[in-house]
């Protein structure tokens, strides 16, 4: 099955979780990142809970924040 | 990594980094890597979450929806900026325990003192900090 992680395609051979993909997708650290699954936020104690599946489009993007101190 | 800015770019982070401190400034980096250079297209002016003097947080939906508009133009994410009002342009030991994308270019515009000072950093897993060669004129 196709999915689309990041703007680019990824073969996957079953449904997995979205926790599952963010390790194929080599996300450093997954409890630094922020997710959508087709334009719709998933929460962090979703990740686990939450399939993707076929045609689905997934994003994420790490944390990105700081400070001066 | 060599990084180019342009002058425009570089004037307009200034303005609008002048104009939001002392609240610290922040957004995103889009554009492309050309002949092994990254090449800034369009700088993202984001909210900062935390609403702070000597801290910041992207806004997500606002990262996905930057994200999605340079995507759109065939461009990459870069990397991510902030200001530093009252500080130095290097990075903090926040700034570093925060890095967690290893690709990204993190940018800190320092408003500190007379001049605006920026630098570019690239901040590897073991947080080491290494300066990258910002070039910001014409490209």
């Amino acid at each position: 099955m196709k999915v689309t992680v990041n703007g680019e395609p990824l073969e996957i051979e079953q449904p997995i979780s979205v926790q599952e993909l963010l390790v194929v997708a080599k996300a450093e650290q997954p409890e630094y990142v922020t997710v959508q699954l087709n334009g719709e936020f998933v929460d962090h104690a979703g990740f686990a809970s939450t399939t993707v599946k076929d045609g689905d489009t997934v994003e994420f993007l790490y944390f990105m924040g700081g400070g001066a101190r | 990594m060599v990084i180019h800015l342009t002058l425009e770019d570089y004037l307009a982070l200034v303005r609008h980094a002048r104009t939001v401190a002392p609240i610290e400034d922040c957004g995103l980096l889009g554009g492309i890597v050309e002949d092994g250079a990254k090449v800034v297209k369009k700088v993202f002016y984001l909210t900062n979450t935390d609403h702070s003097e000597e801290h910041f947080s992207l806004d997500p939906k606002e990262q996905f929806a930057a994200v999605k508009e340079l995507r759109a133009q065939g461009w990459q994410l870069l990397g991510n900026w902030h200001s530093h009002p009252a500080s130095p342009s290097r990075p903090s030991e926040e700034d570093k325990r925060l890095a967690f994308d290893r690709q990204a270019s993190y940018f800190i515009l320092s408003l500190a003192g007379g001049e605006p000072v920026l630098n570019s950093y690239h901040i590897d897993k073991d947080k080491i900090a290494t300066k990258e060669d910002l070039h910001i004129g014409t490209y």
